[in-house]
């Protein structure tokens, strides 16, 4: 069914200045995902600003290639500097920087590259079949349908986002807070401006995307006194031809990343967990795991094919039912609303050459990221010997720049400061800030479609449950929710078995 | 840890009861046509102060004595945050642009200790290359100063 529309979105994507834009996005993003402080969600978030007067489809072309570049660029810090550029590559640096160290790093940072392309290039296909399958499904949600997808992209943060539950239950709950501070288009009244008039227009996710991961990262970069020591790799076409001969056998390691990947990907805060997941997995099943972590090809597969996979799978629920699956897709779900477009699965009927030409462009895109990347790697390295004193004030400035942008707004410059103070204090204190960021991006729909509901059933919360579909996902969420209660019980039940599930930090 | 953790929970809680507050205000039961305004910060607020004072019990019990920062990581780290503090004072008054080549100047010459040629160079390339990708290509406008002004923009 969807093959005329993947052609109609080829025909777009393969336009030359859509083409054109996606090397620019690429190149741009690989540079964001090297340097320390810039990831991919607030790379996204300073360029949207210039995506305003884009047509739309160019605009999301941009975007998405700068979230492939900025994935790949976090495996080069990963294993040529030990420096995770981002959480979910933290599994990467085990096994791919002694590699770097025993001068392998060509070799490891083609497996990476090839894997994350992998694995992303698998989430793409499924979401090219069941894109449309979720659209025409999610047609029929209303408001309690809604609600209860939103309760379980936010409980699969505290069930499954390892860490302390109740610090990713305040920081959602201050994300909505956040979200819910201005006018309340509903009753038009004013809610927690305490009479100050720059509150009125309450706080935008964007700027605060931009302040607590690019400058509370800043902050916590400077206070461990950076000193990038990295190692240089050699890479030319005979090692990545080796490297290749080599990978295939490897294919069930590439094929259960995959859907690790995917299958975490698609709830929030999956990428993170699932690349350690696949790296355990790859060590459980091999034949020799006591090499892992010593600089075993393997351990770079894993977790790069799992991240790629997920990082991919978080766009699905974005483009089918309007509700991002990671902080990098939240800040695209803003840009889709700036740009004029109301995301959700209407976007498939109404806007089919967008859709379909964004789903094009992550074909593409990641072809042509997986070449660039391999082509360039010495000179995106060479970006992390940049001193650190002309890096930082140039990255906040950048960071300045990106948040007066969004409203041309002063205040907001002031609001990115703030958030970055918070956003260094809360990861020292292990607040985890993607739930915050998605809960700000959210709230307003969340309170909308709990208030819609609540209007339908006279009051009533159990209409969450009446309804099939709402029912079902009600009761996994509260599942989720209910997790780091009954886990420990569940542990104790099956007590010398070791645990599968290596905890990790959680974030992205 | 442990204090700052404290003092953390603390502020949060203190800031479920300042949106509490508010939510009263503005009523958080059934009006006519449906949940009033204050309904759902009203619940956001309880179950925050709820977990604040959760996370405070468990500081109490097993925070780790780590210092939140030390002495030695405090300095780098606020002479990053006063600069950028500083930079965003200026923008007020002199424009993002200006502000930008004065805080570049200002930390690589005193932070990075680097000779003043590459200093100026940077602290007047940079600023440029942004004026030319946002005010000329994109058409988005930043804040400006008298220097601007000058210059006829």
């Amino acid at each position: 069914m969807g093959w005329e529309n993947l052609l109609l979105g080829f025909q777009v994507a393969l336009q030359p200045h859509n083409l054109g834009l996606a090397v620019l996005g690429i190149t741009l993003g690989t540079i964001i995902g090297v340097l320390p402080g810039l990831g991919g969600a607030n790379g996204v978030a300073i360029l949207l600003p210039l995506t305003f007067s884009m047509n739309p489809t160019s605009a999301i072309i941009l975007l998405t290639s700068l979230y492939w570049g900025a994935l790949f660029g976090g495996a080069i810090t990963s294993i040529l500097f030990n420096i995770p550029g981002e959480p979910w590559s933290v599994a990467t640096t085990f096994d791919g920087y002694p590699m770097a160290r025993q001068g392998r790093g060509g070799e490891a940072l083609t497996a990476a590259f090839t894997s994350s392309f992998v694995g992303a290039l698998f989430s793409v296909v499924l979401i090219t079949l069941f894109a449309p399958l979720l659209a025409e499904i999610a047609l029929k949600f209303g408001p309690p349908e809604f609600f209860a997808i939103q309760l379980l992209t936010f409980s699969s943060f505290i069930g499954l986002g390892g860490g302390n539950p109740i610090k990713s239950l305040v920081s959602i709950l201050i994300g909505f807070i956040l979200a819910s501070a201005g006018l309340d288009i509903v009753t038009g009244q004013l809610r927690l401006t305490f009479g100050i008039t720059e509150l009125m227009k309450g706080f935008d996710f964007i700027v605060a995307v931009i302040g607590l991961f690019g400058i509370g990262e800043i902050l916590l970069s400077v206070e461990e006194g950076l000193s990038f020591r990295g190692v240089s790799a050699h890479i030319n076409p005979k090692v990545v031809w080796q490297t290749w001969k080599v990978l295939p056998r490897y294919y069930r390691t590439f094929v259960r990343g995959a859907f690790i990947g995917f299958w975490m990907g698609f709830k929030p805060g999956g990428a993170t967990p699932a690349s350690f997941m696949s790296y355990a997995f790859a060590k459980r099943f091999s034949k020799h795991p006591e090499r892992f972590g010593k600089g075993e090809i393997e351990g770079v597969v894993a977790p790069e094919t799992a991240a790629h996979a997920a990082g991919g799978a978080s766009l699905l629920p974005m483009i089918t039912l309007g509700i991002p699956g990671s902080p990098t897709a939240a800040v695209m779900l803003g840009g889709l609303i700036i740009w004029g477009l109301q995301p959700g699965p209407m976007l498939f009927k109404e806007k089919p050459d967008f859709v379909w030409g964004l789903i094009a462009s992550m074909y593409t895109g990641n072809v042509i990221g997986v070449a660039m990347v391999l082509a360039f790697v010495p000179l995106f390295a060479a970006i992390l010997r940049i001193p650190f004193p002309i890096l930082t004030p140039i990255i906040v400035a950048v960071c300045a720049v990106g948040s007066y942008a969004v409203h041309d707004s002063m205040v907001d410059i002031w609001y990115m400061l703030l958030f970055g103070v918070i956003g260094y204090v809360f990861k020292k204190l292990d607040y985890p800030l993607a739930p915050l960021v998605l809960a700000l991006v959210l709230g307003d729909l969340a309170e909308n479609a709990l208030r819609q509901s609540l209007i339908m059933s006279q009051g009533s919360l159990l209409i969450l449950f009446q309804r099939p579909i709402s029912g079902l996902i009600s009761a996994v969420a509260l599942l989720f929710f209910a997790l780091p209660v009954i886990n420990p019980y569940i542990r104790r039940a099956r007590a010398g078995k070791p645990p599968v599930e290596v905890s990790a930090p959680h974030d992205g | 840890m442990r204090t700052a953790d404290l003092t953390t929970a603390l502020i949060l809680a203190a800031t479920g009861f300042l949106v509490l507050w508010d939510s009263v205000r503005l009523g958080f039961g059934w009006g006519t046509d449906g949940p009033q305004s204050g309904f759902f910060p009203f619940w956001l607020a309880v179950i925050l102060i709820a977990a604040c004072a959760v996370i405070a019990w468990q500081a109490q019990r097993r925070s780790s004595r780590v210092r939140f920062v030390t002495r030695e990581q405090l300095k780098p780290v606020l002479s990053t945050l006063l600069p950028s503090t500083g930079f965003v004072v200026l923008v007020q008054f002199v424009g993002l642009y200006v502000a930008t080549a004065l805080f570049i100047a200002f930390y690589m010459r005193w932070i990075g200790r680097y000779a003043w040629v590459p200093v100026l160079v940077l602290a007047v390339l940079f600023p440029v290359l942004t004026f030319v990708v946002f005010e000329k290509w994109f058409l988005v406008p930043m804040p400006k100063g008298p220097l601007e002004t000058w210059l006829g923009y």
